[in-house]
């Protein structure tokens, strides 16, 4: 195994693009190193982007957006409390992943590209509307968080790229955003169904909303039809309930060891109306 | 039998002293199984079988053995072949060997089948990559119930043993069944009959540490094995057997050991180890992975269960039967019969009938587990109790009361009991504010009795005094529940000397005489005794020096406080000798004091708790909540009550995770789908309330202070009183365990 600590992202991706077998990038490693470990994943390649200048910064950018290096922890943006107050529903989901120890590696970015479906971060980065930015042989590229993940531990980059950046947007004026996953524990473990929401009011009335529902099909989803059902509405009950229904509907999940397709169906809507009501509440500056 | 020389009023036990090990353990400083080396240390590595059932067609370690990293392989073939193979548990000793080194099958996912030393730990993983085995895979089955039907496949013929009818599958290999009275005559005496059946998993012990041990073995036939076991006596009988060496010439040093509930009473990497090491002549390290902890270790048996319990409506049971049928893995084992044996042992029933079943499947081979085979009856028992109190419109606590087993009762499994304790936790039940406590919506409460025998065993213990009047206890029962603290203790009561001045050891095999597996909650007990009795020894010795420089006869001198002091006035005038005289010039007066004991203590007393659970359940998702929860459990005497109010704690806490989230799960390929701790799901920290405990003090005649064991009976009831709240709360009666939130979820659904 060839392990290489590039001072440059530009290096990062020639390295990546030069390698043979399997090439696997080193953030936080709480994926990685745990994969090689128990011989899931043996890379011949492992090029870890932690000492690149810049990793580790969370800046809020003049126009209240914010961009996260790749290294970023969880701890870190947990402890950043503007961040915590633009975007609750972001930090909180991030916040959800692992122990103590794990949240002083674990990242935004690795998280994400780490492909998996039940990933925690990954539905509220979808539903805040985060985009990350893209370095590879053909140069830079920007695109949404939901355009990464391709199916279980697959992503859409291509031999060469390599995640620069994480770009959340502004959060402007009355918004609000949540992220409630099922477990049945209450604390370190994978969820068995997650849903992050985002939204903006208008006095009572929901202008803008994104939905995102994770663990119910081979990638995080971003639902319409759930935005839809809420906006326009007030999240009176009707309005609940078609989020509810629009929630299960989008479900294409699997039966396997963490639960069943009846269980994850059913709990996608109830979450959905639970979170819905928490981003609701905070958009209206309501503790929550 | 009442021993004449009880004590009730203690100077030491009873209190809360700092535990012996703490330092050790917080500091790093103690040495658990994995945290030995030795010169010219090799590392070991087995190849497991990634089938649920197959024929080993071949095996070619050529290219493994090519290798300039790898110093030796072995197989089967490297084990001793008279170890004979015998029907049900009298071949044990084969039945443990077919574990730990596959013969012609593999015979569940995760069995092993080769095994590597090399000279790194890394070097000896990937090596393993370089045996090449042909499979000839065959059908399988993992279901109890599955296994026991016509169809299946044969696991191994020859294994039932004579207890077994004719007529059954040979995958059932033992057959329990007892009772008195009439329970046809009864059943038509009740007032209602409710029959059910339950289902429970299998769960893992899921002690912390992982199996590790340091074998070394030489062509003479001479060994030292270093392990983490719960019993290195047993340890020592089964490598030699399996090795085909002398017991004695095989020397067993128990390390710290990091849990072992039931799981480490047996080998499983140990033998492997040391035949590794006579093939390389070089000390071997063998540690297992998590997943080979779940894969090839013991868990708990699953179980399928049937009840039918008769009752009247003031409340008497009058007649109670039950078939539990136990899956305990391709081997015999599965305790059918201590299930079918405890499971209607709280209540004096005048019909009982119960009938266990011991089957074998494909998986790993059952260790034992905390009172092996007792919560899963109790579970589907009390449940059955509980629905009948529910329709006749009874307290549950009541009922238990008015049927409550006592002194002078028959038990359901054949003896009469001496004075137990189970009616006196049942009013500590009821007195407590817990049981009376509101209930907020969505919370149901359940409450549970529970038994289990206790157990003596073959003890052997060794006191020695000091110089400076300490002294150096050498036991043999590995410490896994604090027991250094409470033979310490007694130890002080006997002899009169400070706690601080005794240091406990756990000795090795070649130091003391044979001893049981720390097991059947015994050490407290037995150890207890033999400590009690080793250093009453001491003491007579120590009158006897006294006797002698004040020149007067042994039986005028009794000990007191510390000291020798005249019996009586007519005994003489002299001031009391304390210890440290005695022994400050003990090597001039007659040598070395010590105090031995040797015996197999038969009076261990059963003990029986009463738990009283508060739980949550949302109705949106099936997820439950524990809210509350008590503990009572009769403890004989409480030698050292913080460490009975951990054991208390710690067998809820272990009772949480099965009745709500821990099993083994296994896919249609007979695999093991679940071997990490992410997917087999013990309870965190913040799953539990706090546990609160009652410890009632009925004493042990059996004991000199009146001790019963605790370590098991604490996890006898916890399935059944959190299936009887969950219950409760949802509104519909759980069947099956683990209760997890898509189960639940789909009985609410189902009920409408």
């Amino acid at each position: 195994m060839d392990y290489h600590s590039p001072a440059s992202f530009a290096e990062a991706s020639a390295l990546a693009a030069n390698a043979t077998g399997i090439t696997r990038f080193l953030a936080g490693g709480t994926d990685v190193l745990v994969q090689l470990r128990s011989e899931l994943v043996t890379p011949d390649t492992l090029i870890d982007i932690k000492k690149i200048d810049g990793v580790s910064d969370i800046t809020r950018n003049v126009d209240g957006s914010w961009t996260l290096g790749v290294a970023a922890t969880g701890a870190e943006m947990s402890e950043h409390p503007e961040l915590s107050g633009d975007w609750p529903g972001v930090v909180e989901a991030m916040d959800l992943i692992g122990s103590t120890q794990v949240q002083g590696r674990a990242t935004l970015t690795g998280n994400l590209c780490n492909g998996s479906p039940a990933a925690d971060s990954v539905p509220a980065m979808v539903a805040a509307g985060v985009t990350v930015t893209i370095t590879g042989p053909d140069g830079n590229r920007t695109i949404a968080a939901e355009g990464i993940p391709a199916s279980p531990g697959k992503t859409t980059l291509t031999k060469g790229e390599v995640v620069t950046a994480v770009n959340i947007p502004a959060r402007g004026e009355n918004g609000g955003d949540a992220y409630l996953r099922f477990i049945p524990r209450t604390e370190m473990d994978i969820a068995v169904v997650g849903v992050g929401v985002s939204l903006r009011l208008d006095g009572d009335t929901i202008t803008e909303a994104r939905v995102s529902l994770g663990a119910v099909a081979p990638t995080v989803l971003l639902v319409d039809d759930c935005a839809k059902a809420i906006i326009g509405s007030t999240l009176d009950d009707v309005a609940l309930d078609a989020l509810a229904a629009a929630a299960s509907a989008a479900c294409n999940p699997i039966d396997d060891k963490r639960g069943t397709i009846e269980f994850r169906t059913e709990v996608a809507g109830v979450l959905a109306k639970r979170a819905a009501k928490i981003a609701y509440a905070r958009a209206k500056g309501e503790q929550a | 039998m009442a021993l004449d020389d009880r004590k009730s009023e203690f100077t030491f036990v009873g209190t809360r002293p700092d535990r012996p090990d703490g330092l050790d353990k917080v500091t790093g400083r103690a040495k658990f199984g994995a945290d030995v080396s030795a010169p010219g240390m090799l590392h070991g590595a087995i190849l497991r079988s990634p089938h649920a059932h197959a024929r080993i067609v071949k095996i070619d370690a050529s290219k493994a053995e090519a290798h300039k990293d790898v110093k030796a392989v072995v197989t089967r073939a490297d084990f001793s072949d008279k170890v004979p193979f015998q029907p049900g548990l009298e071949g044990e000793f084969w039945n443990v060997l077919e574990n730990v080194m596959a013969g012609e099958k593999a015979l569940y996912d995760g069995h092993a089948v080769a095994a590597i030393a090399a000279t790194s730990a890394l070097a000896a993983r990937d090596a393993l990559k370089l045996i090449e085995v042909e499979y000839e895979v065959l059908p399988h089955v993992t279901d109890v119930d599955k296994a026991m039907a016509s169809d299946a496949p044969v696991i191994r013929e020859g294994a039932a043993d004579y207890s077994v009818p004719e007529g059954m599958h040979p995958n059932v290999v033992r057959y329990h069944e007892s009772g008195h009275g009439n329970v046809d005559a009864g059943f038509a005496e009740a007032d209602l009959v409710i029959e059910d059946s339950f289902v429970t998993e299998a769960t893992h012990q899921g002690y912390i540490e992982p199996h590790a041990c340091l074998g070394m073995l030489g062509n003479d036939g001479k060994g030292e094995l270093w392990c983490t076991t719960q019993g290195h006596w047993i340890a020592q009988k089964t490598c030699a057997a399996l090795l085909g060496i002398e017991t004695s010439q095989l020397r067993v040093t128990a390390s710290e050991i990091g849990g072992g509930f039931g799981g480490k009473t047996t080998v499983f990497i140990e033998p492997v180890a040391l035949a590794l090491s006579r093939k390389a002549n070089r000390p071997v390290k063998l540690v297992m992975s998590r997943s080979e902890v779940f894969r090839a270790t013991g868990p708990t048996s699953s179980a399928s269960m049937d009840i039918k319990i008769g009752m009247k409506k003031d409340g008497t049971i009058s007649a109670a039967q039950g078939v539990f049928r136990l899956q305990g893995g391709a081997f015999p084992g599965a305790p059918g019969d201590m299930t079918a044996m405890c499971a209607f042992a709280p209540y004096n029933l005048t019909n009982v009938k119960q009938i266990g079943y011991d089957v074998m499947a494909n998986r790993p081979k059952q260790a034992a587990y905390r009172a092996p085979g007792a919560p899963m009856g109790a579970f589907a028992v009390e449940s059955v109790i509980d629905e009948l109190c529910k329709k006749l419109g009874l307290d549950p606590v009541d009922v238990r009361l008015k049927n409550a087993a006592h002194e002078g009762t028959q038990a359901s499994y054949g003896p009469t009991y001496e004075r137990i304790g189970l009616v006196e936790t049942l009013e500590a039940a009821k007195a407590h504010p817990h049981y009376s406590a509101p209930l907020k919506p969505g919370q149901g409460r359940g409450i549970s009795c529970g038994f289990w025998f206790n157990h003596g065993g073959e003890t052997s213990v060794s006191l020695a005094l000091s110089e400076d009047g300490s002294a150096q206890l050498m036991v043999g029962t590995p410490d896994i529940g604090g027991s250094r603290a409470s033979m310490a203790l007694m130890a002080a009561e006997v002899l009169g000397i400070p706690y601080e001045n005794i240091r406990v050891t756990i000795a090795d095999t070649a130091s003391l005489g044979y001893n049981d597996v720390s097991h059947g909650s015994r050490v407290t007990y037995a150890s207890g005794l033999a400590t009690i009795k080793a250093a009453r020894h001491a003491v007579e010795r120590l009158c006897g020096r006294a006797a002698a420089k004040w020149g007067i006869p042994v039986d005028a001198v009794k000990w007191e406080d510390g000291c020798a002091v005249p019996s009586g006035p007519n005994a003489g005038d002299f001031d009391p000798m304390p210890l440290a005289d005695i022994t400050a010039d003990m090597g001039a007066t007659g040598g070395p004091i010590s105090g031995h004991f040797e015996a197999t203590p038969e009076g261990a007393g059963v003990s029986f708790g009463t738990h009283i659970v508060d739980a949550e359940v949302d109705p949106e998702t099936g997820k439950t909540s524990v809210t509350r929860y008590t503990v009572i459990q009769d403890a004989g005497k409480a030698i050292h009550p913080t460490y009975v109010e951990g054991q208390y704690q710690g067998g809820a806490a272990q009772g949480i995770g099965w009745a709500l989230n821990e099993e083994y799960v296994y896919g249609e390929d007979g695999r093991l789908q679940n071997s990490i701790f992410l997917d087999y799901r013990i309870p965190v920290a913040s799953d539990l309330p706090m546990i609160d405990t009652v410890i009632v003090e009925v004493p042990n005649p059996g004991h000199p202070f009146g001790v019963r064991g605790v370590g098991e009976t604490g996890i006898v009831p916890p399935l059944a009183a959190i299936a009887n709240a969950v219950s409760h709360a949802a509104g519909v009666r759980m069947r099956q365990l683990p209760m997890s939130p898509p189960r639940i979820l789909a009985a609410l659904k189902d009920n409408g």
